[in-house]
């Protein structure tokens, strides 16, 4: 049993090998997320009915919640696959470490600034230093981090080591993130989506809602996919199936 | 429909400026996510074909 995981864990870990078997997954990923995110954007600012004490700024949660839920996701799969690389020394593990970075990125601008732009009409303030945007304005800091060692670098390898021993460290910034609304006063409310009680929130809101964290979570896979994808053909250039997979990307 | 009327769902009761800046922020994260491995991609093929010029492979 054991011995039948350390086989498929080893074939998996390859990077021709998941280059080969991930080829249609990245496709069918996104074409899932562009219909749960449209369906989502659609009924979120067309359906939807009004929040009693926000009114239509409210709208801006089906865009806040799912970037802001995925920023973090993204940072636990980096410091996850950094973690994989280290102890078992798996290429593939850092390619995909690398390639989440951009994206983390850009999730968590997208959750700080639509953050800002719903502070602005709800609090009266775009911005405050309080414990939960800061610990997020964190995260991104750390995010650019990452960035600047992969390219700061000659070596990749040197760079995906830095990364992954930063991403590790970073790791405690995640349960601070989590819990600040419940450690600290804070203007941000507590979690409205919680595991172990229903959401008090009307259906045609939290639909939509969950429909565009579904849609942003596929996204990620099929970016993630993607671009995982061409930093094996980067970084096996000196490998004649890379180079011949390098030349049916030009043909198409 | 929540809204009665188009100019009602642009107006969005008076908070149009807030949730529509919010949006075009995110159909630019989006958009970033999407062009940026096309161009990755480029970056491959064209480094590809300069070693290939230079004979390197």
């Amino acid at each position: 049993m054991w011995q039948a995981f350390v086989r498929w864990f080893h074939k998996w870990s390859s990077p021709k090998w998941f280059y080969e078997m991930s080829r249609p997954w990245s496709f069918w990923l996104g074409w899932a997320a562009v219909a749960c995110m449209a369906t989502a954007i659609i009924w979120g600012l067309g359906f939807s009915p009004v929040e009693r004490l926000q009114g239509n700024s409210y709208r801006i949660i089906f865009l806040h919640v799912p970037s802001a839920f995925l920023s973090q996701a993204t940072y636990m799969t980096i410091a996850i696959a950094g973690a994989v690389g280290l102890i078992w020394r798996i290429k593939l593990a850092f390619y995909v470490a690398k390639q989440c970075v951009p994206i983390g990125t850009s999730m968590a601008i997208l959750a700080l600034a639509t953050g800002a732009i719903w502070g602005k009409p709800t609090w009266g303030a775009w911005w405050v230093w309080d414990a939960r945007l800061t610990s997020m304005l964190i995260l991104l800091l750390l995010y650019l981090g990452l960035w600047a060692l992969h390219n700061a670098m000659e070596r990749a390898e040197s760079g995906d080591r830095a990364a992954a021993i930063l991403a590790l460290v970073g790791v405690v910034n995640i349960p601070i993130i989590k819990f600040s609304v419940n450690w600290w006063n804070t203007l941000h409310q507590p979690a409205t989506l919680k595991v172990t009680e229903a959401a008090p929130m009307h259906m045609s809101m939290l639909i939509p809602l969950l429909l565009s964290i579904l849609g942003f979570y596929l996204a990620f896979l099929s970016w993630m996919l993607i671009r995982t994808r061409l930093e094996i053909l980067d970084r096996e250039k000196k490998a004649r199936w890379a180079q011949q997979e390098v030349r049916q990307l030009e043909a198409k | 429909m929540a809204f009665a009327s188009l100019p009602e769902f642009f107006a969005m009761g008076g908070h149009g400026l807030y949730v529509w800046t919010a949006y075009a922020i995110g159909a630019a994260v989006i958009a970033f996510n999407v062009l940026s491995p096309i161009l990755l991609r480029k970056k491959l093929i064209t480094e590809q074909k300069r070693r290939e010029r230079r004979g390197q492979l």
